[in-house]
Parts: C-alpha cells; structure tokens; sequence
C-alpha cells in the first residue's frame, strides 16, 4: 500500500479525542485492579476484626496515606511515562517526600522506644509474611495497569514497568492494610515499602517484555 | 545542559542548521539549511495541525501525517541509508503508530518532542528486532525535521497482505474505506452496522494492522 493511502485510511479513523482520555484509562485500571485485590482479600484473609474501631486511630491513618501517597506518586509518574517525551517531576517529588515522611516516623518512633522493645517495632509478628502477601494482591493490580500502559506510549520500558509495579504495590499495600494489624511505622516503612518495592521489581521485569508497541 | 550565552559560538546551539556536506549537499538539503531559524514556526503550523487533529479534524489529521511522513523518510533514511528496504515500512509503522496513540499527547507540551520521541522509540525498535547494534549517539528532536523527503519508497511488506489476514467483516469495512474512498456512514451501511460501529470497528482493524506490522517485520 502506498503510504498516502495509508494516510487518507487513517484520516478517516479521527473521531474527537479528550483531554483526560489517558488519565481516564489509568483511573479505570486502577480502580479494576483495586477491586480484584480487594475481593482476593476477602477471599484469603477478610479484614481485621477491629477494622471499624482502627478507622479512628492515628496509625491506622499513618500507614493508609503512606501507601496511598506512594500509589498516588506512582500514578502521577507512570501518568508522564505513558506519554512519549513529556516533562514532569511531581510524581518522582511525591514519592521520595512519602519515603522520607515514613523513614522520619520511624526513626523518631524508635528513638522514643526503649532499646530492648526497638526489635520488636521493627519485626512486629508478620515480617516474614506482610511482604510477599502484598506483593500477591499487588499481582492482578499490576497486570491491569500493564494493561493500561500498553495501550498508551511508554517509551522508557523498564522504567515505566517499575513505576506500574509501584502503584499496583501502593494500591496492594493500601488494601492488605484493611486486614494487616500492624501499624508501628518502623514495620511499615521496612516491610510494606519492601512489599511495594517487590511489585515495582516484577513491573520493572515485565516491562520490556510486555509493554512494547 | 548548556545554558545559551550570547558568546557561544552558533555550532554549540541546540538549534543549529545541519550543515551541508559534500556527501549530503543537495539543494533539498541547502534550502532545509535554514531550518534551525524556523523550528519554532514548524512547531507553532504542526501543533495547530495535532489540535485540529484532535478536535476531529480529518483534514488537519491527513496535513499532518502527510508532513510527518516526509520528515520520517528523510530522518529514517539518514540512519539506515536511503536504499534500506524497509525504510517505507518503518515509516507507515510510525505513521501509524502517531496515529493510534494520539491520545497520549500533552497539549500543554511541545508537539516536536512528542513525535520525535515516538520516530526514535520505533527507530530503536525496528533496530533491535533486525538485531542491528548501533553504538552512535542518538540525535535530538530538531533532528527530526532536518529535511523532508517526499519521495516514496516500496514498502516491502506490503500493507495490503497484512490486510487480507485480517477477519473479514473488519478486512471488508477497511478496502470498503480504503480503496472505494466510501464515507464511515456508507462503509457501515454497506456492512450493515451504523457509523459508530463502523469508526469503531476501523479502529480495531487499526490497531490489528498495527501489531501485525510489527510481530512480521520480527
């Protein structure tokens, strides 16, 4: 075919795009993935039996925007990355302000706590199992944001991988803190951070492979 | 970066003029010598172009690919010679590709380096898929609209094959558009389905057309 043909082929196929057509694609993976992991939890865990009384507790609060804040980054970043050449730094500004608001908190957390009770802030009673469980909600969550991505333009493949690892981790975290109990910030900045980190580990080598176009 | 002083020598800006070669010294590349001055005017028509694109201008859509296309050629020719046979190849794929993912333009942004990015990820890919390893430094957005080049190449895998092994409601409804020029409303009509399903339908064949375009040019 000669290329003005392909041309006057494609020129028919412009209907109006909007302005919010890749944010909306996103949001609804988002919301997709949220909800899989959401009933995979209740499937496999169900939520804290004190889940009502935690909603009125400071550290219930702390771990729930920690998350939220890194999904929200990542969104924000995977947002730029799916768009050939676009600037912005908001997303990258809001994930590193979050990690250090959680590392801040535990630390001074651990300064208050008496030496010999400083381990047990950190290790809480499910480090061996809070990482890895997060990482399983946050499976589906990522595979519905691959999804998304691939649809629009990441060029940077790696790169965007990761950062939809990192909001299917977010997302993942935010759910299993419905049923996690734990709410020491020393645990959560150490275990639901490598919980997350998991996600954008398996995004970031998914990414090449599944997100070319 | 470099910042720009009013010293630095007019080679160091970003925006310098390729210049003419004895290799390259064609008069298309003389007159496209005082490109650099008018980067700016190229970005201002293109992006009005992309704009009107959006907005569901089909002939603002058509202007612009039809330049993209010029400015593909001669950039791809550059990197991969003239000769290469898939250059024409390489330029409908990324022809399409501006296409199908239009949406993903940030209208606050720059249209050169939202294009330029996409030329240079196809560019990079089509390289790595011919297992090609380039070690050259990779060039910048004003690079991309260099010079133009409207003289059309074979592309060698032809589209129209690529079309037959389509389903054949979605092959029909793409010649019905395609060759016999129908309108969306008369294609759809004839195929038994209204516009909508009919764009919709296009649409799909599209983006089809496009993975088939690239899983065989592997």
């Amino acid at each position: 075919m000669k290329t003005d043909d392909l041309i006057a082929m494609l020129a028919k196929d412009s209907a109006p795009v909007s302005k919010r057509r890749v944010a909306g694609r996103l949001v609804a993976m988002c919301a997709a993935g949220a909800l899989v992991a959401f009933g995979a939890l209740m499937v496999w865990l169900g939520v804290r039996p004190d889940l009502m009384a935690a909603l009125h507790t400071g550290p219930y609060w702390m771990k729930t925007v920690y998350t939220l804040g890194l999904a929200t980054g990542g969104f924000a970043l995977i947002e730029r990355l799916s768009r050939p050449g676009a600037r912005g730094r908001t997303g990258a500004v809001l994930v590193a302000l979050f990690l250090i608001a959680i590392v801040g908190m535990a630390m001074m957390q651990l300064m208050r706590t008496p030496p010999d009770a400083r381990m047990a802030a950190m290790m809480g009673s499910s480090w061996t199992k809070c990482p890895w469980r997060i990482l399983a909600l946050a499976l589906p969550v990522l595979a519905a944001v691959l999804y998304g991505v691939r649809q629009l333009a990441p060029t940077r493949l790696t790169l965007a991988g990761a950062t939809s690892g990192l909001l299917a981790g977010g997302i993942a975290a935010t759910v299993y803190g419905l049923y996690c109990e734990e709410t020491a910030a020393p645990f959560v900045a150490i275990w639901y951070t490598l919980g997350m980190g998991l996600s954008a580990a398996v995004g970031a080598l998914l990414g090449r492979r599944v997100l070319a176009w | 970066m470099e910042i720009a002083t009013p010293t630095l020598p007019i080679t160091n800006l970003p925006w310098r003029p390729a210049l003419p070669t004895a290799k390259t010294g064609s008069a298309r590349d003389a007159r496209a010598a005082g490109w650099g001055r008018c980067l700016s005017d190229i970005e201002a028509r293109m992006k009005g172009l992309m704009l009107r694109g959006l907005a569901g201008d089909a002939a603002a859509h058509a202007g612009l690919l039809a330049e993209m296309g010029r400015y593909l050629r001669s950039f791809f020719a550059r990197r991969l010679g003239r000769d290469a046979a898939d250059l024409e190849d390489l330029v409908q794929e990324t022809l399409l590709a501006i296409h199908l993912k239009r949406e993903t333009y940030d209208r606050t942004q720059p249209f050169t380096s939202w294009v330029y990015t996409i030329a240079r990820y196809k560019m990079i890919d089509h390289l790595r898929r011919r297992k090609v390893r380039r070690t050259e430094e990779l060039d910048e957005a004003s690079d991309l609209f260099a010079s133009e080049d409207a003289e059309e190449g074979d592309a060698k895998l032809d589209l129209d094959r690529v079309l037959a092994e389509l389903p054949d409601k979605q092959r029909s409804l793409l010649e019905d558009v395609k060759i016999k020029g129908l309108s969306m409303r008369e294609a759809g009509e004839r195929a038994g389905i209204s516009e909508g399903a009919a764009k919709v339908s296009v649409h799909r064949a599209l983006k089809l057309l496009a993975g088939r375009f690239r899983n065989e040019n592997g």
